[in-house]
């Protein structure tokens, strides 16, 4: 049967982690159709429309969905459910938000952060901040599932799918959005940068990690991340976060600088293809999982290493 | 307004755990169990909030072995007025719990649902919402402030770009983040105290809920180990690897 995976853009775009996911979709086999929900939507609906292997194309314009909040997707989802076998998402915030309520609207299991597919009914997911990895097989009927996207690669262009209205639900009224920070850079988005920088409590303040880190980053032409540690401090805005609870990365080079590496960091980049580690205590655990360590006080080495780049 | 708040028993946050070699699960003889970290903040949000008058009671629950009493009465200790421990020794899927905590709701008839946003075992990130759409409700997940008035609750969400803030009208279901509070720590006369708040005891077959599994297992193992790399002893040397050796600069 065929497979509903709800997109995630901002309406003039569509979002790289949906190309992701939509790989583990066409893994997962079946016609794929893709949800966009939205207002003005249209350009992301086409930049769906125009991934390879799509086969329809799903938009759904009303105010309503406008910051994709929970309620009224979920409702708009389970409307369409009975088409579906599968239901998916990137386990994104919004994909993490919705598809929860759904498969309890559907009275369905959820499959959380899928980083393998190993057959259409069965899953590779890991558990205890990747510290295991559990295979699962889904046994409703309706199979709903988020997508680790780190773990898949992008799917690429090529594709020409219609582009299909679908009816809008009524409003449920539940919840009403009252605002949301402007996106604050213009660097790389985590998700999907090829390089990524992270600082650590070891910065010290919010002044020195953007002296010592911005700069750095901007040579490398790096995303910037963060610990838990230097966020909960006020040294780097949330949404900069890596690890269990924050983003999860695979970059192709991840230096993280001034960070101990407990476990719930390393949930989050440890499948990174290189990994530098700049630490100033030979025994931090961060080098336990680095590909290349440089035992340093960061306020030396990163200066340096600015220079030598 | 009373406030509920589920709280789930896992391994300690600082246990590096182990896989069984058999790929049966993971080894949980003789490790540390503690409060799920997220169901902490949740406990002491609904405290804070009945601290500045915007709620009556706290009534905490828990599904889980009877075991789970203990994580009952470290919330009790906190500052919870009674708990509920629906006792069962059966892994429940978080739809189970949600079906479970459903009719705890509907019995306790709360403002208020406040809970962690994942459990830290098996970081499946769902009840909450599933719990939010059994009752009809509206979700604030990922929060990192709560502003409570007495129709209506104003919840600061952590999302990918950045801070989402969403109005849901009342009752509602609330998920919390790291950023929410800092937990308080239990004094030693609280500890005594909670000893003898009330502790309803139950069971899932009491709410009509089964709690067989909906997603079968079939293996459970390690992660591909990384191995450690090397030390460099420069910044040069550094780069010169990253380009030549690694082709990654
Ligand atoms: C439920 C839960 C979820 C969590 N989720 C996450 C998560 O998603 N992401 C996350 O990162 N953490 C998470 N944590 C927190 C995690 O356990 C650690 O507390 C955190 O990662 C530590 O951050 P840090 O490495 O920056 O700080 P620290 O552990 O304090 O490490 C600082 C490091 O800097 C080094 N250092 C100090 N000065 C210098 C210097 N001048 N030059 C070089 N090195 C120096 C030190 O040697 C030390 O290794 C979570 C914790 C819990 C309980």
């Amino acid at each position: 049967m065929a497979i509903l995976l709800l997109a995630d853009h901002d309406a003039a775009g569509l979002a790289g982690q949906t190309a992701r996911a939509l790989t583990a979709a066409l893994q997962i086999g079946g016609d794929v159709h893709i949800l966009v929900a939205g207002v003005n939507a249209r350009p992301a609906a086409e930049a769906a429309s125009r991934l390879a292997g799509v086969a329809q194309v799903l938009l759904a314009e009303t105010a309503a969905f406008e910051h994709a909040l929970a309620e009224p997707l979920a409702d708009l989802i389970v409307s369409l459910a009975p088409g579906y076998d599968t239901i998916l998402g990137a386990a994104t915030s919004t994909g993490k938000n919705v598809l929860p309520r759904v498969a309890a609207l559907l009275d369905v299991a959820q499959v959380s952060d899928i980083v393998e597919v190993v057959s259409a009914d069965t899953f590779k997911r890991p558990i205890y901040a990747g510290n295991a990895i559990q295979t699962v097989q889904a046994t409703d009927a309706t199979r709903v599932i988020t997508v680790r996207t780190a773990s898949f690669a992008a799917t690429g262009e090529g594709g020409n799918a219609p582009i299909e209205p679908v009816e809008a639900v009524a409003a449920c009224g539940l919840s009403r959005f009252v605002g949301e920070t402007a996106p604050i850079s213009d660097r790389p988005e985590l998700a999907s940068a090829r390089v990524i920088l992270s600082g650590g409590r070891a910065l010290g303040s919010l002044e020195k990690f953007n002296e010592r880190i911005l700069p750095v980053a901007d040579k490398l032409g790096a995303a910037v991340g963060a610990s838990r540690a230097a966020v909960d401090a006020g040294y780097a805005p949330n949404d900069w976060q890596v690890g269990q609870t924050g983003k999860i990365v695979a970059p192709q080079l991840y230096i993280a600088v001034g960070i101990s590496g407990a476990i719930q960091h390393l949930a989050g980049m440890k499948d990174s293809k290189v990994i530098v580690a700049i630490n100033r205590d030979e025994d931090a655990p961060i080098f336990q999982i680095a590909d290349y360590g440089l035992v340093a006080d960061l306020f030396v080495a990163l200066p340096e290493l600015e220079k030598a780049l | 307004m009373k406030i509920l708040v589920p709280v789930k028993r896992v391994v300690d946050f600082n246990v590096k755990i182990r896989v069984k070699p058999d790929g049966s699960g993971v080894d949980l003889q003789n490790v540390k169990m503690s409060m799920n970290p997220f169901d902490e903040i949740a406990v002491e949000e609904a405290l804070r909030l009945k601290e500045a008058g915007k709620a009556e009671e706290v009534v905490v629950v828990s599904i889980g072995p009877a075991k789970a009493e203990e994580t009952l009465r470290t919330a009790l200790a906190m500052g919870a007025d009674r708990a509920i421990l629906v006792e069962t020794d059966d892994a429940v899927e978080p739809l189970a719990v949600a079906k479970i905590l459903k009719a705890v709701g509907e019995a306790e008839q709360p403002g208020l649902i406040l809970l962690g946003k994942q459990a830290i075992d098996d970081d499946c990130n769902q009840t909450g919402q599933m719990l939010a759409a059994l009752l009809g409700w509206g979700q604030g997940t990922f929060a990192s402030k709560v502003e409570l008035a007495s129709d209506a609750v104003t919840v600061t969400r952590e999302v990918d770009g950045g801070l989402q803030t969403v109005s849901l009208r009342l009752p509602a279901v609330v998920t919390t983040d790291l950023r929410l509070n800092e937990p308080r720590y239990a004094s030693l006369p609280n500890i005594m105290r909670a000893k003898k708040k009330p502790l309803d005891r139950r069971t899932p077959a009491d709410f009509g809920v089964a709690t067989a599994a909906r997603l079968r297992i079939l293996r459970t193992e390690e992660p591909a180990r990384r191995m450690a790399g090397v030390k460099v002893g420069s910044v040069a040397e550094l780069v010169d690897r990253l380009r030549t050796e690694a082709g990654v600069l």
